[in-house]
């Protein structure tokens, strides 16, 4: 017998363990499955014996309930998935602004841990423990309660310029739409492909010379000049539609509502303490030896940070960065405590309007999800990258 | 041979047993409360007048009364009431799962709920309408004038949907602000989040009375724009149960009519001559036997709690203080649409 081939399993016996893991395995899935079956048979038929009406045809009948606020126009006859996609994109309107923010903050409290400067650690330090140990919850209320209390009445809002701040929310001039905008659009997407490029072209200059190149300042530059020309090329269109005060609020002109203030405030506050744990963790993870060998080649302690600790320990940041973005999403269905309309509000009132509250709950946990999945997809397709690349 | 037909006998003689017997059984619900002792009654976390506890953990209010009164009527005793307070999404979905025997929480009847929610709308107990509140100094008037304004509204309710057609129908493009908890709901609009608040009229005058720092400083604006027809709801497929809630109010509401009192129940026991007043009390006709209870089951619930205009009074009427008039909920022979079935 040739030493080297091993010998030739018997694949169906019940001593071999592979065999036995597959047998394992079809019984555990058919136990779950059976066990999912049963449940759904069982609601299902209780439902019918009591008259309770099931089914997802509701969706398509008109909602009848109007949304405080949504991105885009919703009016009460446009059908209850419509609303359901208000909801969805209130949830994710909050969501992915509140991780933008949440990540900006909380890196700049995580870096400022290393501070030489005591004071400056000291109120970094103090940040975290105060915001990551009260409930959430809480503070959402009490966002809330600042907001709707402290501030005057709409009537007689705070002005600064064309801004209003009062009970109603902050109002802020926007820009009326016309070809300029669409036109500075353009020139923004366009930027995109010309950082590239440059980017691409002082890496090789970098790598040729040594010399560093700024890779933010000027791509910035680009990009802004983009959009101006654009926009100049577009007609450079200057008209606003202003807040204006009406007689009981303040009217026309762009609006975030107390509501989505005290969500976003909230969900920022909190996750940016759980962040800045995961960042000062992720720094606190590479060797020292790596910084001092960037002080001895002469980086000052911006490169330090950015060349040479950072990129390292965005390795250990990225994955426990992600349950933080998760978080954050899910915390977002709190909202609902103080009338945000978000997802799990409008399937609140879906579900009492139409009484299908097994359709409606099983929605929006399709809707988290999706989300949730999503963001763990795009989070570990980027953890890949940063990844140490084993040669 | 014999011995088969001794054997179909019996058969046929076990059989009739049962049929005999059939006329007392009342329902799976009242088995189960008899031999629990209470009556699992869902009341609403706090509306004042309506189903509210005091700070010694006592219910009270014109729910709570009905609730006492089926108690009283089915086990004897108006005290053996298990309250389950519930927020206007769990309400339903408690009913459905009998976690509850009745829902008795100032709760709208609705086509929708009657025929798809696996429920059954009783006697309406209360015959109200959607109203607004706002602040005095807005100096609004009308409801017309709430012309792009924010309104806070609990959710859960067929408030909102009421908002919106009315917004709808005037133009006026309110927004709603939507709030999971009553009491969230209510905070929001006496902080001046919402120029308006929004629920039926009485919960209005129950929120105003109990809530605001000075109930002056609040007016209820003219309109109503809705019908709101509040009562019990018990769950579908029990009729012996869905009987006795629906002819215990009749009951208490034909009380009233005839002059039956909480005070006077007693001596008209033994001195009434009118044959409708004997009926009610059981002093003639069992009445209570067709529902498959004591034959004294109405004169009990009257002692409990008075007749339904005694509830009225005590909770909400004009001397208590939420101050609601009478107004459609009188007699039906005294202006009102309270109008009952004849318990003969």
């Amino acid at each position: 017998m040739n030493p080297g081939s091993p010998p030739k399993k018997n694949n169906w016996s019940w001593r071999s363990q592979a065999f036995r893991g597959v047998v394992y395995q079809i019984i555990a899935i058919a136990a779950i499955t059976g066990m999912v079956w049963f449940l759904a048979h069982n609601t299902l038929v209780n439902m019918r014996i009591r008259g309770i009406q099931s089914g997802f045809d509701f969706l398509a009948q008109s909602a009848g309930f109007d949304i405080g606020e949504s991105l885009y126009p919703f009016d009460s006859e446009e059908s209850y998935w419509r609303a359901f996609l208000i909801g969805i994109t209130n949830t994710l309107r909050v969501a992915v602004i509140g991780i933008i923010l949440a990540t900006i903050l909380g890196t700049l409290l995580g870096v400022g841990r290393f501070s030489r400067n005591a004071l400056v650690r000291g109120l970094c330090l103090s940040y975290v423990e105060l915001f990551r140990n009260i409930p959430v919850l809480l503070q959402l209320l009490l966002w809330y309660v600042v907001l709707t209390e402290v501030l005057p009445a709409s009537s007689e809002a705070w002005q600064l310029g064309h801004f209003f701040l009062s009970k109603g929310g902050l109002n802020y001039p926007i820009p009326v739409w016309a070809t300029g905008q669409l036109w500075a659009a353009f020139g923004i997407a366009g930027s995109f492909g010309l950082i590239w490029l440059y980017r691409r072209w002082a890496r090789l200059q970098f790598e040729a010379t040594g010399q560093p190149r700024s890779g933010f300042w000027l791509p910035l530059l680009i990009l802004v000049a983009c959009s101006l020309l654009g926009w100049a090329l577009g007609g450079a269109p200057t008209e606003l539609n202003y807040p204006v005060r009406g007689e009981f609020s303040i009217e026309d002109g762009g609006a975030l509502t107390p509501e989505f203030l005290a969500v976003l405030l909230g969900l920022t506050l909190y996750t940016a303490s759980f962040i800045a744990e995961v960042v000062r963790g992720g720094i606190a993870s590479v060797a020292r030896g790596q910084g001092e060998a960037a002080s001895a080649l002469g980086l000052n302690r911006n490169q330090e940070m950015r060349l040479v600790m950072l990129p390292q320990a965005l390795r250990v940041i990225i994955p426990p960065l992600t349950n933080q973005y998760l978080n954050l999403t899910k915390n977002s269905s709190l909202a609902v405590a103080i009338g945000y309309p978000d997802v799990v509000s409008i399937a609140n009132t879906a579900l009492n309007q139409t009484g299908r509250a097994v359709e409606c709950i099983s929605i929006v946990m399709l809707v988290y999800l999706i989300t949730s999945l999503g963001t763990s997809l795009l989070m570990n397709w980027y953890n890949s990258r940063a990844a140490i690349k084993e040669r | 041979m014999q011995i088969t037909n001794l054997k179909t006998l019996a058969v046929v003689a076990a059989a009739l047993g049962t049929l005999a017997a059939a006329p007392a059984h009342a329902g799976k619900t009242l088995d189960n409360i008899k031999a629990k002792g209470q009556v699992t009654c869902g009341v609403n976390t706090g509306l004042a007048g309506f189903g509210a506890a005091d700070s010694a953990g006592k219910w009270t209010g014109l729910d709570v009364d009905i609730c006492r009164a089926i108690a009283a009527s089915t086990l004897g005793d108006a005290e053996k009431v298990k309250y389950v307070p519930l927020n206007a999404q769990q309400r339903f979905t408690a009913l459905q799962s009998g976690e509850i025997d009745i829902l008795s929480r100032n709760t709208t009847f609705t086509l929708t709920r009657d025929a798809s929610l696996g429920l059954n709308s009783t006697v309406t107990t209360y015959y109200d309408g959607q109203g607004f509140m706002v602040p005095v100094k807005s100096k609004i008037k009308s409801a017309k004038q709430l012309k792009g304004q924010t309104v806070c509204v609990q959710s859960g309710t067929t408030t909102e949907k009421n908002l919106t057609d009315y917004s709808k129908a005037n133009k006026l493009n309110i927004k709603p602000v939507v709030y999971e908890q009553l009491e969230a709901a209510e905070n929001a609009y006496f902080t001046g989040r919402c120029i308006a608040y929004t629920t039926d009229a009485s919960g209005l005058a129950s929120t105003r009375n109990k809530k605001a720092s000075n109930p002056a400083d609040h007016a209820i604006l003219p309109e109503l724009i809705s019908k709101e027809p509040l009562g019990p709801m018990v769950r579908r497929g029990d009729d012996e149960w869905f009987a006795i809630v629906k002819w215990t109010i009749y009951g208490l509401i034909e009380a009233e009519e005839y002059g039956i009192t909480q005070a006077n129940v007693d001596s008209l026991k033994t001195t009434s001559v009118d044959p409708v007043v004997k009926r009610i009390l059981g002093t003639s006709e069992d009445t209570g036997k067709l529902l498959g209870l004591s034959k004294d089951w109405m004169a009990n619930a009257i002692k409990a709690t008075g007749n339904y205009g005694e509830i009225f009074e005590r909770n909400v009427g004009p001397k208590s203080p939420l101050g609601l008039p009478r107004g459609v909920n009188n007699q039906w022979n005294k202006g009102g649409l309270m109008y009952a079935y004849p318990v003969r």
